[in-house]
């Protein structure tokens, strides 16, 4: 059952909507109860062919040889694509936006580098005629030493999995193996505070599960250009991806999507198109490429496992005064789209709460399975599920209620965050007593009077900026000189459990670092060398 | 042997859109000779109700009924870039791009109803049921059809808007982290209550009750959508599902919904949503994503229910009986905590 | 060598060449037309496919089409009579019981194979009966809904 507080926040809002706030029918709804609705493969072609690709067994390993003349032959097989075939065999999937390096070949060449790796493309009138084709390929390989543990990987003697980083980790600003975050100064922290409590988190790697598998359809269109219906979650960015893979102009190739059967990030990676275009082009025929679900499963990108330390320093009146996390990202053989959410990781660092001093340092690992990806909740799903255990246990270490401690140290309106942007437009106390009610959790009269816009500035020391224009955007300014230097806040009555005398307030903040130099960077220089 | 009773809680917040920005979306809206309009679009709807979404903030700008809005997606002849549905980025920037799109339109309709009704545009107002009107004397009026066909036939003129809108790109500090990660966060509070079995490790979801805070409910039908089906992905997160069981060992790996768990319609359990809503301050009409955010704090909650249950904490996810029974048998037995008050 | 085979299809006489291990999934889009029917798993774990084969809810991606000869297919595209929906279309409208409404096809043939055997289900006869389709958007419950509200609409209108 969904009810609304409409009461919270009303003053800040404009209710007198005519259609937003309506509960309308979705526009798609009749398409899908009557089954009427387009999907990528609800086209039919004539003469339509379909390709299979033949994955590596092994999870890292030399190729010796390839015979794929049996294949070539078989009943049915109109081509087989070889990696030679892919007008531009290496890419990286944000290299459309410069960020890093390209990694990942469409077919391997010499070395296979994750179980499931495709190394041959097999086109034929029936998925069955180039299954039974692709069992008669014969390859042979030399297996290498893999690595499959994030922290393994980055032990020296650690077998190199993918050859653009050969130290197994992502190359952040070109010099740095992670992603720092550094705000105050935890140590000093962490020798002051009460209780000091750290642990560690393991996310696992998780399938999309979509009920519709990737896949696209390539056909030749009349004039010479192809028509691609796809499964994609990003048209564009799957378009420029196939563009730049098979060496042809965008405009080239026409897109057709937007009905698509679940997503959930995991149709982002455009692990369909590229060679859908290539066997089109070199069949003159339309071809098919659809996952089949062991493939989906097994082979189409999952969520990253990620590795999380966390290290929090508390003080028995329920303050934390400092978080240091330690984080590994487990991209498999490339990087898809771990690098990204490195930094976004980075960035949610501590969570909504207001923390003195926070450090974290983010890597990106690679190791010798199925390349990450994105998912729903993407670089933020492994820490919050860390954070979230963190602070139960925190909360019971000082003997508090675990929500009330929350609340103590929820971020507010003017706090500044440990990536140093004060805090705007937040609302976690409002849902944390709005839930509380709900659910008949007794919170004390002082948190149930809590407000996320009140406390904040005044607390954190920073600029009032209230009464200034609203920017429409963030403006791009370098660090805030404003960072504050206080962390006193409003303490509710102490806990009747513990009542010691307050600790002394954290030693006042070393400002930010200078601001010359500082945040000037253009965006690409995070993710190392320029791809061109 | 016994089974145990446990509640556990989480908050969270969500950043809304690509991390660091970066990613613009584009929209374009025109009518049709008859006061009908078209939003063309590249972007996706993979279910999360991209379509319907758009159409309602487009209906609300342009000041027509939402049955006069049709969302075309995703064909990239017609519809402009889009980066892509992910990042909960979809109502929060195709939604702001529609908006500048559909302001542009409003405005030549505006005009050229303004030159039929011989007065001066800032003088009108739409009435949100296809007519036009004169502020205090809405006798005189006209109607959006009316005013589509003058425009195209009288007047030649385009009833038409582009849009697009980009949070510009943030740099990130090498050494600091320094950055704007995102302009809008959305928030969350989940409890959750747990049954643990302590003979078998069997954890049953019995009820979650939740606060959302999401800006700006466009649809609250859509609303509880996201927040129903995505409570239930972070139920089976947290509980069942993995393509590596033994990870960091690769063996093992399920390949079909036999051997990959989820929660099945037996599973799920009663869930109270309550949605709050703090307007953001660059969403349309104030909204936040929520496509994401919504799973995300019951993973936690659920192990801290279990703790609270039988005194285990199990720090890898998921948390399967086995996990939560050798833990039990480690601690030598259930250690029921404290009821949360 | 193919086969021919005749089965009706929502209420229509169909007659195919099939091949030997052809199945009826990809008999009904490739060959038949009816597009209405999805495959998600083409393994017979998702549910997706399902059709009733006289009466009763198949998984069509491992039913061989050779078997449904003489056999009476319902699929959702058979469900509207013309314009008019089934109730059940109706109540997974009402209660936005899709999302992607991939598995949404299969889904309601489940449901319907349900309430034509028993008119009145319990909410746990709803769960068992679509037990054996994934849905990954809904969390399932806006589908249970819609099924009992069609159930009791159907009660209601025969009443
Ligand atoms: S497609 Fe038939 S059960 Fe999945
Ligand atoms: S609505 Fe998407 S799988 Fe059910």
């Amino acid at each position: 059952m969904l009810e609304f507080r409409k009461d919270i926040f009303a003053d800040e809002r404009d209710d007198n909507l005519l259609e937003i706030g309506q509960p309308t029918q979705r526009q798609d709804m009749l398409g899908h109860v009557t089954a009427t609705s387009r999907y990528y493969d609800d086209h039919r072609f004539a003469n339509l062919l379909h390709l299979k690709v033949l994955r590596s067994p092994h999870a890292h390993a030399r190729i010796r040889s390839i015979d794929d003349s049996a294949a070539a032959r078989a009943p049915g097989v109109k081509r087989i694509i070889r990696a030679a075939d892919v007008p531009v065999n290496l890419n990286t999937l944000l290299s459309l936006m410069q960020f890093g390096k390209d990694d990942e070949p469409s077919l391997a060449t010499d070395v296979v580098r994750y179980k499931g790796e495709p190394i041959l493309g097999i086109v034929a009138t029936s998925e069955r005629a180039a299954l039974e084709a692709m069992a008669l390929v014969r390859i042979s390989y030399d297996p290498l030493p893999a690595v499959f543990d994030v922290e393994e990987a980055l032990k020296p003697g650690a077998p190199s999995v993918n050859p653009t980083y050969p130290k197994n980790t992502f190359e952040y600003h070109g010099k740095y193996d992670h992603q720092k975050l550094r705000f105050g100064d935890v140590d000093a922290a962490f020798a002051q505070a009460d209780v000091v409590l750290e642990d560690r988190y393991q996310m696992s790697p998780i399938e999309h599960a979509p009920t519709e598998t990737n896949g696209s359809i390539a056909v030749p269109d009349t004039n010479g250009r192809i028509v691609v219906y796809t499964s994609t979650q990003a048209l564009f960015f799957s378009l420029d991806t196939a563009a730049k893979i098979n060496a042809l102009p965008s405009n080239q190739l026409h897109f057709i999507g937007g009905t698509v059967g679940g997503g959930f990030g995991g149709k982002v990676d455009t692990m369909t198109e590229p060679l859908a275009i290539l066997a089109a082009r070199l069949t003159g025929a339309p071809v098919r490429y659809r996952f089949s679900r062991h493939e989906e499963m097994q082979f189409g990108s999952p969520r990253g496992a990620e590795r999380i330390y966390i290290k929090d320093g508390i003080m028995r009146d329920g303050r934390i005064i400092a978080r240091q996390v330690r984080a590994y990202f487990d991209s498999g053989a490339y990087t898809r789209l771990s690098s990204y959410a490195v930094i976004k990781c980075a960035g949610h660092i501590p969570g909504p709460y207001t923390i003195p001093n926070v450090s974290a340092d983010i890597y990106c690992v690679f190791t010798n399975r199925t390349p990450a990806t994105a998912m729903r909740g993407f670089g933020v799903t492994a820490i919050d599920f860390a954070i979230e255990c963190q602070m139960d246990k925190d909360a019971v270490a000082i003997g508090m209620d675990p929500l009330e401690f929350r609340m103590l140290n929820a971020y507010r309106d003017g706090d500044m965050k440990a990536h140093r942007r004060e805090a705007k437009n937040c609302a976690l106390i409002e849902c944390a007593q709005v839930a509380a009610e709900k659910a008949q959790w007794p919170l004390r009269d002082e948190f149930r009077r809590m407000s996320s816009r009140q406390g904040g500035a005044a607390r954190a020391g920073v600029t009032d900026r209230s009464r200034m224009p609203a920017p429409a955007v963030p403006p791009r300014v370098p660090a805030s000189t404003t960072q504050r230097v206080t962390y006193e806040r409003p303490m509710p009555a102490v806990s009747p459990a513990a009542t010691p005398p307050p600790p002394p307030p954290t030693p006042p903040q070393p400002p930010a670092p200078a601001a010359s130099g500082h945040g000037a960077r253009r965006f690409s220089s995070v993710f190392g060398t320029r791809r061109r | 042997m016994a089974k145990h009773h446990g509640r556990g809680v989480a908050t969270i917040n969500y950043p809304i859109g690509m991390n660091l920005g970066g990613d613009p979306s584009q929209a374009l809206v025109h009518s049709n000779p008859t006061g009908k309009f078209t939003v063309s679009l590249s972007s996706i709807d993979l279910g999360q109700g991209m379509k319907s979404v758009i159409r309602q903030i487009c209906a609300e700008t342009l000041g027509v009924p939402v049955a006069d809005v049709y969302v075309d997606t995703a064909d990239s002849d017609t519809g402009p870039h889009c980066t892509g549905s992910f990042a909960s980025r979809g109502t929060h920037r195709v939604g702001n791009a529609v908006m500048v799109a559909a302001r542009e339109a409003r405005a030549v309709m505006m005009e050229a109803a303004a030159e039929e009704l011989e007065v001066d545009p800032g003088d009108l107002e739409t009435d949100g049921r296809g007519n036009i009107r004169v502020k205090g004397a809405p006798h005189r009026s006209i109607t959006v059809r009316e005013v589509a066909m003058a425009a195209q036939f009288k007047q030649g003129k385009t009833i038409a808007g582009r849009g697009i809108f980009l949070v510009p790109l943030s740099d990130v500090d090498p050494e600091t982290g320094e950055m704007s990660p995102a302009t809008c966060y959305a928030h969350a509070c989940v409890i959750v209550d747990v049954e643990v079995d302590d003979e078998t490790g069997d954890v049953s979801v019995l009820k979650m009750t939740s606060a959302y805070e999401i800006g700006r409910a466009i649809n609250p039908k859509m609303v509880e959508q996201q927040l129903v089906g995505g409570a239930w992905m972070g139920m089976s997160h947290a509980l069942y599902e993995t393509v590596e069981p033994y990870y960091p060992d690769p063996r093992e790996g399920p390949r079909d919904f036999n051997e990959y768990l989820m929660p099945g319609p037996g599973d799920i359990c009663p869930h109270e949503i309550v949605v709050l809503e703090r307007p953001a301050p660059d969403g349309p009409f104030g909204a936040k994503g929520i496509g994401e955010m919504c799973a995300n704090p019951v993973l936690p909650a659920v192990a801290n229910a279990i703790f609270n249950a039988v005194g285990v904490r199990i720090n890898d996810l998921p948390i399967t009986p086995e996990k939560v029974l050798r833990a039990i048998k480690a601690r030598g037995g259930a250690v029921p905590q404290a009821r949360m008050r | 060598m193919k086969t021919p085979i005749q089965f009706r299809l929502n209420g229509e006489d169909v007659a195919a060449f099939v091949e030997g291990g052809a199945n009826l999934l990809d008999t009904l889009r490739e060959i038949v037309g009816d597009l209405s029917v999805k495959g998600g798993c083409w393994q017979g774990t998702c549910g997706t496919c399902t059709v009733l084969i006289d009466g009763v809810p198949r998984l069509s991606c491992i039913t061989l089409a050779e078997t449904c000869s003489g056999s009476s297919i319902e699929t959702a595209a058979g469900l509207r009579r013309g314009s008019e929906l089934h109730p059940l279309q109706i109540a997974f409208m009402e209660r936005f019981a899709a999302q992607c409404g991939y598995c949404t096809p299969g889904m309601l043939m489940a449901a319907k194979a349900l309430l034509d055997k028993n008119p009145n289900p319990t909410r746990q006869d709803v769960i068992e009966a679509i037990s054996g389709n994934i849905c990954r958007c809904t969390g399932y419950e806006p589908i249970i809904n819609a099924v009992l509200d069609a159930a009791r609409e159907h009660a209601r209108s025969r009443a």
